[in-house]
């Protein structure tokens, strides 16, 4: 469980970030542009003199709210329109299920920059076009699911009972798909975290000055070589969120396996 | 006989090419257990999902109390899910794991509008009834044996007071010690209740203890109906009596007077022409081809009566002659 602990770490340093980050995240210093770490600032400074360690923990915060949100919103659309394909088939099932195939032939990355092309740089936009983007991924698993969990002869016996469609498909199907769902939307996250720090990166996520660790490795590549403290922290942070989601979402996997308990 | 129940008439059910349920009349009085028997892909738990329109079928008509249950919308065919109800094959895959047995039990009372003063009270009525204690409830199906959920099954079944009853093959993924008491709890829950039963089996024991009679299919179609007495003693259609022969006999040699059939069951999507059968009849000739035997008289064979009949009650001649014999031995 140690994904588990780290993602409690990193929110808690989101949350926390107004408490314990040294400096203001925006307050920029002429006396202090792109030092390296020291006592004063110990993750350095930045090109206008901000201090990084204070921009790194409330960049924990775009992209946790970017990993968490726009992964609820596929789960929304995607949970639902996976449900009705599974349990209608049919034709119903054949529009969803081809029009999920084409959405699946772009690449998640390049569908959420078009996406938020299109509906405007801003982290909401952001986090919306990533939610849409990782749609069909939890329309196809939900599918799946439901297909495999609907032949079962407990849902047949709630329907020789008399449960109407809707109570068979919240009250017994729901509920034993949810495991492999649960698990899917963790490892989503750590996928939606590097989109939304690729979309900062290339401008169309977070604002500036706002921090977020995409637009903060955007501005650090420009001084690599004089100042890598700016690229690697941010970077670094990346890479460990994303690593712990991932342990977690294993975690979870095998936890929720009831062949494992 | 007495009062009619259910009345099926020329039921069909077409899986795309697969003759699944080929043309099946029978009826079943109240209070009586029809036993439908034969074995795996003969179509046996298909028409047991008919009946309850669990399956839509291809065609046929189905009466449940002179009441058309083909021309029942889905509201009313929901509300009528009442009075019938099934009791499956397999005790772990028909309870939901995530719901509780309380749960499980109290749904059936919520969705017919029973016992809305004091559900729990049922629940627990239900639970001692099967042969459970009231603080069963609480728990999940995984926490019970293959015995304990198959009495959660049938407590479910029994909830909302039904008068029919299918179940499909509900012993035979239990063990044989267990089968007996399941079997038991059925009876007695048939005496007490006042319940029929469509026991889909392919144990001829079981359906011999159970049974007040028997319907034998084969290849979709019912090929002999007759009374439990009257089918174990003088089975007519060949088949049945090849079925028959194979119960195994506790009796060294008694293999060897089984009647082998020869083949496998030939595909549902293409039967033979005239009787299904007949490919793999040791009595099969030329008629048997070209026309189609009904059932008649219980019977759906050309040639019953031309057939030789088979020992009556074999065992219990063959110990009868024993038994004979080692008297004879003493007597000198």
């Amino acid at each position: 469980m140690l994904g588990l602990a780290f993602v409690v770490m990193f929110i808690l340093m989101g949350l926390l970030a107004p408490w314990i980050a040294p400096h203001d995240p925006l307050a920029t210093s002429w006396s202090a542009i792109r030092k390296a770490p020291s006592v004063a600032h110990l993750f350095g400074t930045d090109e206008i003199g901000r201090d990084v360690l204070s921009r790194v923990l409330w960049g924990a915060r775009a992209s946790l709210l970017a990993g968490v949100v726009s992964v609820c919103i596929s789960l929304a659309l995607g949970l639902p329109i996976g449900l009705l394909a599974g349990y209608l088939g049919g034709w119903t099932d054949g529009l969803i299920s081809r029009a999920t195939d084409a959405m699946l032939a772009c690449p998640f990355l390049i569908l959420a920059i078009a996406l938020a092309a299109f509906l405007g740089p801003s982290l909401t936009n952001a986090m919306i076009a990533i939610g849409i983007s990782a749609t069909p991924i939890f329309i196809r698993l939900t599918r799946a699911a439901v297909l495999s969990v609907k032949v079962e002869d407990y849902v047949e016996a709630a329907r020789a009972v008399g449960n109407p469609h809707l109570r068979i498909v919240l009250r017994h199907i729901l509920p034993n798909i949810l495991a492999p769902l649960i698990v899917q939307a963790t490892l989503a996250i750590a996928a939606a975290v590097i989109a939304e720090a690729s979309l900062s990166f290339l401008g169309l996520g977070q604002q500036p000055p706002a921090p977020s660790w995409g637009s903060m490795l955007n501005t650090a590549k420009n001084y690599i070589e004089q100042a890598p403290w700016m690229a690697i922290w941010p970077g670094a942070s990346i890479f460990l969120l994303v690593l712990s989601f991932n342990l977690l979402g294993d975690g979870l996997r095998d936890a929720l396996d009831p062949r494992h308990s | 006989m007495s009062e009619e129940l259910l009345a099926v008439k020329g039921l069909v059910k077409h899986f795309k090419r697969v003759r699944a349920v080929d043309g099946v009349t029978f009826s079943v009085a109240v209070g009586e257990t029809l036993a439908i028997v034969g074995e795996s892909g003969c179509g046996k738990s298909t028409a047991g999902r008919l009946v309850l329109r669990l399956i839509e079928p291809t065609a046929g008509e189905v009466r449940f109390e002179g009441e058309d249950l083909l021309a029942l919308g889905s509201d009313a065919l929901r509300a009528k899910r009442r009075a019938m109800q099934i009791i499956f094959q397999d005790p772990y895959g028909s309870l939901n794991p995530r719901m509780t047995v309380g749960q499980m039990l109290e749904e059936p009372l919520l969705l017919h509008f029973l016992h809305e003063k004091n559900r729990n009270k049922r629940v627990a009525e239900l639970l001692h009834l099967v042969g459970l204690a009231p603080e069963h409830a609480q728990r999940y199906p995984h926490e019970f044996s293959g015995g304990q959920r198959q009495r959660i099954g049938i407590a479910r079944a029994i909830a909302v007071e039904p008068k029919l009853i299918v179940c499909d093959e509900p012993v035979s993924a239990l063990d044989v010690s267990i089968q007996a008491q399941v079997i038991n709890l059925l009876q007695d829950l048939q005496r007490r209740l006042g319940l029929a039963y469509i026991f889909i089996a392919h144990d001829l024991a079981v359906v011999r203890h159970i049974a007040t009679r028997v319907a034998v299919m084969y290849l979709g179609k019912i090929v002999e109906m007759a009374g439990k007495r009257e089918l174990f003693a003088r089975p007519r259609h060949p088949y049945t009596r090849a079925l028959l022969a194979a119960i195994p006999v506790p009796e060294p040699g008694a293999a060897a007077r089984r009647i082998l059939l020869e083949g496998d069951v030939p595909s549902a999507i293409d039967p033979p022409s005239g009787c299904h059968f007949r490919t793999r009849c040791p009595y099969a000739q030329a008629r048997c081809a070209a026309e189609e035997p009904v059932l008649e008289d219980g019977v759906a064979c050309h040639f019953w009566r031309d057939i030789p009949a088979p020992p009556q009650n074999a065992v219990l001649i063959r110990v009868n002659e024993r038994l004979a014999r080692l008297q004879a031995a003493f007597r000198n």
